[in-house]
């Protein structure tokens, strides 16, 4: 096996351990560190497809921004393990059994898609220049939707959170 | 390395997103939970961009990322703000909402 | 490709990793002693002088006793998370020294060895990302420990440092804006043949030195340990090397910053006068780590004055500095400068 398929399988162990962690830890605090772990493997994965660009941003919009603002809030709460009300178990099973299903039916329908193999090798696809370019170039309307939209969500999170 | 591992990997990651809604009744696990799935696509995108050596994919993981900053800002207040009324962040008191 | 990597690269590469870390601790240390000798001399005392000459050993004798001291955990703490969180600290403060030129190439055994560990083309981004992830060290130390004063120290520092981490990248852009790369190599490559950034770019380097201060805590904005009303901050509970950790980060962190800074803004390894020079390339590389150095030391000095110059801000005014001044002046700095680089255009 060549190094980055070792990589690739490392990262994808941990990668699931870690969601699943995120899932079944009782304490909130746990659920966020996990999920940071999960999003450093994706930054792995995300170096491995050579994607550089998006590999830091998304460590810094995730990891940087996002999982503070989580961490934040819920050290500001001082929720612990004890507090959270527990669904009855067969609430719980039904969900498992409902998630595997999907699992299932995703893996069955793509079982037997037609795939090739990805090249390896550096592409330069990912890196910041080329991207630039389309964003500024084919994608600028949605560029600019979406700063508004950034806008009207700053907006919204004070009034939201404003006392009154 | 064949591009279905890939997409395994990015099934089972949604999956076990999705487990994650339905079991927890903790508002702000549930909203990482989100988060989770929106991962497990933007990982697919790229694996995508690679394969077919496209770009655009991977501005869409871009666009993917400001939606998810958009959505927790204004989802975290929400959640700030039902803490505030309630007390807590159990997602069954918002059925209260109909009185 | 990213993988294909040769022995002799990775031996190459170890060893330029271990002189920097090696180098940025003994920094580190020795900044902790110029702290309290600068202190001394601005305060009209006489500062440490007992371990050795002028005291020249202090920083051995106060590692020598963190070490040594007992270690407490307190009971109601998260033990595996309190011993996460100084260690988070510690590692992200030395990554970012990756990707910082100390000097252009060196000619030995018949090789260019350049003195970078990785010449990433993103590296200012990597720079930020890592910075951003400091953060949990402080969050992650400060709520294991399960103290009021730490909780309420880790949730200011940590709004002080994503608050201050947007002005920093706004006032980046305008340079970025100028630069046309995110290489730092490239960056002072490109300050070698021309003006230093500093003259294109004075409200940005205020902007960003500002930021500096905030992100290294350091006075004046030094409100996570104040220790008039949160007796430590984020590390109250903590004894030990735990400490020793937190407070050695904080030394590298402003390391590095001035690292960063000099780098992005003063040149980096470049000297006036260095190509009129008739030196050969190796000695006019070591002259450059050396002007390196010389520029960062500087920088040290700086932070240390004003901590015993300035006195600390009250936390509302921080987050309006913050918030109502910095970000606004870095949005127009942004402005000023891409409407000046439109019209030199044409």
């Amino acid at each position: 096996m060549s190094l980055p398929t070792i990589l690739f399988w490392i990262l994808a162990v941990i990668s699931i351990l870690s969601a699943i962690g995120v899932v079944v830890a009782k304490n909130p605090v746990h659920s966020v560190l996990l999920l940071i772990v999960t999003f450093f493997t994706i930054t792995g994965f995300y170096i491995l497809l050579n994607a550089q660009f998006l590999a830091v941003v998304h460590i810094i919009v995730y990891a940087g921004a996002i999982m503070v603002l989580f961490l934040f809030v819920i050290m500001l709460m001082n929720l612990n393990a004890s507090g959270e009300p527990q669904k009855n178990n067969l609430v719980k099973f039904a969900g498992v059994v409902a998630g595997g299903l999907l699992l299932i039916v995703l893996v069955a329908a793509l079982k037997k898609a037609d795939t090739g193999m990805l090249i390896q090798g550096s592409t330069n696809i990912g890196l910041i220049q080329n991207l630039g370019k389309v964003l500024f170039k084919d994608f600028v309307l949605p560029f600019e939707v979406s700063s508004i939209l950034f806008l009207s969500a700053m907006i919204g999170a004070i009034v939201i959170g404003k006392k009154d | 390395m064949p591009i279905q591992n890939y997409i395994w990997l990015s099934i089972a990651l949604f999956s076990i997103g999705v487990i994650g809604v339905l079991i927890r009744r903790n508002a702000i696990v549930i909203f990482m939970c989100i988060e989770l799935m929106l991962n497990a696509v933007n990982l697919l995108l790229v694996a995508f961009s690679k394969y077919h050596h496209d770009a655009s994919a991977q501005i869409f993981v871009f666009f993917i990322m400001v939606v998810a900053a958009a959505e927790v800002s204004v989802g975290l207040a929400i959640i700030v703000m039902v803490y505030r009324h309630t007390k807590s962040v159990d997602v069954n008191i918002l059925n209260r909402l109909k009185n | 490709m990213l993988l294909e990597i040769s022995a002799f690269l990775v031996l190459e590469k170890l060893i330029l990793v271990a002189i920097i870390l090696g180098i940025s601790l003994f920094i580190a240390m020795y900044s902790t002693y110029a702290e309290r000798k600068l202190a001394a001399f601005i305060q009209d005392r006489r500062g440490p002088n007992r371990a050795g000459i002028f005291g020249i050993l202090q920083p051995l004798a106060d590692g020598g006793k963190l070490f040594f001291k007992e270690e407490i955990i307190p009971e109601y703490a998260n033990k595996f998370l309190f011993i996460l969180g100084p260690a988070i600290f510690m590692i992200t403060a030395c990554m970012t020294s990756a990707v910082i030129p100390w000097g252009s190439t060196l000619h030995i055994f018949g090789k260019d060895i350049s003195l970078q560990v990785a010449d990433v083309n993103i590296g200012i981004l990597y720079i930020f990302g890592v910075v951003s992830l400091g953060v949990y060290g402080i969050m992650v130390g400060g709520w294991a420990s399960n103290n009021k004063y730490s909780l309420l120290g880790t949730i200011r520092a940590a709004s002080q440092i994503i608050s201050y981490e947007l002005a920093m990248g706004l006032s980046l852009i305008a340079l970025l804006m100028i630069t046309g790369s995110l290489s730092l190599k490239d960056i002072v490559e490109q300050q070698s043949h021309g003006v230093w950034y500093i003259v294109y770019q004075p409200i940005g380097f205020l902007i960003f030195l500002v930021c500096a201060f905030a992100e290294c805590n350091r006075t004046p904005f030094d409100l996570a340990e104040c220790d008039s009303e949160l007796v430590m901050g984020f590390h109250t509970e903590y004894s030990s090397m735990k400490l020793g950790f937190y407070l050695f980060a904080e030394y590298i962190n402003m390391f590095i910053s001035s690292a960063v800074m000099v780098t992005l803004y003063f040149g980096g390894y470049n000297f006036p006068g260095m190509h009129s020079l008739h030196v050969s390339p190796n000695t006019l590389t070591i002259l450059g780590v050396i002007a390196f150095f010389v520029k960062i030391f500087i920088f040290l000095f700086f932070f240390i004055w004003v901590r015993w110059t300035v006195p600390r801000f009250r936390y509302d005014q921080l987050m309006k500095l913050g918030w109502k001044m910095l970000i606004p002046l870095a949005i127009l700095n942004l402005l000023i400068t891409g409407a000046l680089m439109l019209y030199l255009h044409h």
